[in-house]
């Protein structure tokens, strides 16, 4: 079961954590706001990803299983 | 070193382990308020602020569990366990262990809802995580008033200095915020600042 | 006739055998306001089917898609609702906070208890007690239809309770989650989904959230039938659905015409026009030429980059400058953000200017790709789909005009002088703007 990263754009306040944690993923716009560079997790970065969605001080950064 | 009992030095324990965790309470006051403004300790990347608030309040509770236990079991002053979470149910320093107390409290609830972030909603959270801001001068005042250590000498300045750093991350704070454009007059702000640079 | 500044007129497919024309079926043939009796005549009593989900098998079948414009079919959102397992809510959206179209205030003028009988079959048909009307903040219409529901109560019609709730005057009243914000007692500003409104809306309750046109399309095919719906327009997009066309004079109308119907016969393209705007401020330009070869369906537009939406179509004529009107409007969406998302509020604001200064002489030479990089990094990035639709409409007007930005980079402007042609509401206004006083 693979994983998807969503960003909640109302909760999110550009605080670039999830940057840091998941640079894979996840890079900022020259605004300082996440760009996903695609939803799905590899398996690989699983780890990761969940410690970028707990470490988002604004609870933006979402993790779902896809069905 | 004669005359130290075990009573003696289970309170001199819960005294130090005290002292240790107001100063770290004091930088996870400091190092949540700036997670929330966005601020940044030069030298560390974001991650590392979140980073250490998180653990630092994990380190602190450790402290916290230590001076409480300590201050239960030493013979010389009878508290209770009730009185750990109680207000005013300690015969010893009523009010100020009493302050202990609700401080002890209102950080248990930090930490508890902090843990199940997820879980419990980003709103719920948010609204628990503001007792933040009542429960580090609970603290204070209970350092101060259950024992003679803090009202004066270094132990003073050092309670000053922690004063001094929350007091200056809440002014900080506190200005950032008056700064803050509403959400409706933000795409106005953009706008005229364009208009200047263009 | 017209009624203030937008004129009432009737077109539609010619049906091929010679089979009776089935238009006007939401605007009254004779072009008056119908009044309860008259209503009643003419389409017999409000036909309840005795319990929920009963209707919901001839909605579907009818092929009813929204007419809000998103175009969502009815019958899978009516199932959805139902299915929900709570006391739903459902709401008639009659914000159309949309400055480009007046079909739904002119259909709430002249056949109001459509819209009433299908906000009642709607709540019957999802086992809802409790609806609301949302309505464009009009004062003399909402009078008028508070006056319209009392006679329906009085008169034993409306089984369910109709609440009338104004919208606040912000392009983002429409959108569904601001709307059930606003009924909630907040901003209009929308809202992160999940949860969906079906799932969660006024009061927490699943919500059907339909447009008053869609509404008023359900109260027929309840009276007549799927297969009668299905008499005009298209296989795939069936029916008739109403129009604001805005031609090139600056006139304006509302049209009721099938799914299907080519642009020539709703627009009439005279020769001095340039482009055609289709689906308002988050609509897609067409070049005349293009337009002209077009029919109003979804099937017909998508292959050019637009949709039937709501129906919205304005000719811009040759006279205007499309630079200088695109500026204007992508100001205003900019300043009807709402604030909440960082792409967004940034962007947005950004490409107005950057359009403003493409719109005057000799426009700096990095303007376009300035463009083009904020466009890719606003799409998609909202809550809400405002910073795509506004990008649609800066992408294809950016195509379409290419002429009009080589003429200004050379210090020239096609255009003769005049007044704005595209009407934008005025000013910015202030934060009480995106509530409204109960």
């Amino acid at each position: 079961m693979s994983k998807q990263l969503r960003i909640n754009p109302i909760a999110c306040g550009g605080h670039g954590l999830c940057a840091e944690l998941l640079p894979e993923l996840i890079t900022l716009d020259e605004w300082g706001y996440p760009v996903l560079a695609s939803q799905q997790v590899p398996p690989g970065l699983e780890r990761e990803a969940r410690r970028a969605v707990a470490s988002c001080p604004a609870l933006a950064l979402l993790l779902s299983a896809v069905r | 070193m004669s005359g130290i009992t075990s009573g003696t030095a289970l309170w001199y324990a819960s005294r130090a382990t005290g002292i240790i965790s107001l100063v770290l309470l004091t930088a996870v006051m400091v190092l949540g308020i700036l997670v929330n403004r966005q601020g940044r300790l030069p030298g560390l990347p974001r991650f590392a602020v979140t980073g250490l608030h998180r653990n630092l309040s994990l380190l602190a509770v450790g402290f916290v569990a230590v001076h409480v236990a300590t201050a239960i079991a030493d013979p010389f002053v009878t508290i209770g366990l009730a009185a750990v979470f109680i207000p005013l149910a300690s015969p010893y320093r009523s009010v100020w262990i009493g302050l202990g107390a609700v401080s002890l409290d209102l950080i248990i609830a930090l930490i508890v809802t902090s843990l199940a972030r997820a879980r419990i909603g980003r709103r719920t959270w948010r609204a628990v995580h503001w007792l933040a801001y009542a429960s580090w001068p609970v603290a204070l005042a209970h350092s101060i008033g259950s024992s003679g250590d803090l009202q004066g000498g270094p132990l003073l300045a050092l309670a000053a200095a922690c004063t001094l750093a929350v007091a200056g991350a809440v002014g900080w704070r506190a200005q950032r915020t008056l700064r803050t454009i509403p959400r409706a007059r933000r795409v106005a702000a953009v706008l005229s600042s364009q208009a200047g640079a263009r | 006739m017209t009624t203030r500044g937008t004129s009432l007129l009737i077109a539609g497919s010619p049906r091929p055998g010679g089979q009776p024309a089935q238009l006007p079926r939401l605007l009254p043939a004779d072009g008056r306001q119908a009044g309860l009796p008259a209503h009643l005549d003419q389409h017999g009593p409000l036909p309840y089917r005795g319990g929920p989900g009963r209707l919901i098998p001839d909605v579907t079948e009818s092929g009813l898609t929204g007419r809000g414009g998103a175009a969502f079919p009815v019958g899978r959102k009516l199932t959805a609702v139902a299915a929900a397992g709570r006391r739903p809510v459902v709401v008639a959206n009659g914000a159309e906070s949309e400055p480009l179209s007046a079909k739904d205030k002119t259909l709430l003028r002249y056949s109001p208890h459509l819209v009433l009988d299908g906000l009642q079959l709607a709540a019957e048909a999802v086992g809802a007690r409790r609806t609301v009307l949302y309505l464009h903040a009009d004062l003399a219409l909402r009078d008028q239809l508070i006056g319209l529901l009392s006679e329906r109560r009085s008169g034993g019609l409306d089984r369910a309770d109709v609440e009338v709730v104004a919208a606040p005057p912000r392009f983002l009243s429409g959108q569904e989650t601001a709307a059930v914000n606003v009924i909630n007692g907040g901003a209009a500003v929308p809202a992160f989904t999940p949860p969906r409104t079906f799932e969660r809306g006024v009061g927490g309750q699943p919500t059907l959230v339909q447009n008053v046109e869609t509404l008023a399309h359900l109260a027929l095919i309840a009276r007549y039938g799927a297969a009668w719906f299905r008499g005009i327009g298209t296989a795939d997009e069936p029916g008739s659905m109403l129009c604001t066309i805005r031609q090139a004079d600056g006139s304006s109308a509302v049209a009721e015409a099938a799914l299907g119907t080519p642009l020539r016969d709703l627009l009439g393209f005279p020769g001095h026009v340039q482009a055609v705007l289709v689906g308002g401020y988050h609509g897609g330009w067409l070049p005349a030429g293009r337009a002209e070869r077009l029919a109003l369906s979804d099937a017909g537009l998508r292959p050019s980059g637009a949709s039937a939406g709501a129906g919205v179509l304005a000719a811009l004529p040759a006279a205007a400058c499309g630079l200088a009107e695109m500026a204007r409007v992508a100001r205003y969406l900019a300043l009807e953000s709402a604030g909440q998302c960082g792409p967004c509020l940034n962007g947005l604001p950004r490409i107005a200017t950057a359009l403003a200064e493409l719109s005057g002489s000799r426009p700096d030479g990095c303007v376009i790709a300035d463009l083009e990089r904020w466009a890719g990094l606003v799409e998609g990035r909202g809550a809400c789909h405002h910073p795509d639709g506004a990008m649609r409409f800066v992408r294809s007007g950016l195509q379409v005009f290419a002429g009009e930005i080589r003429s200004h980079q050379q210090g020239m402007c096609t255009a003769a002088a005049g007044r704005a042609f595209l009407p934008v509401p005025a000013g910015p206004g202030s934060e009480n703007d995106w509530r409204m006083p109960r």
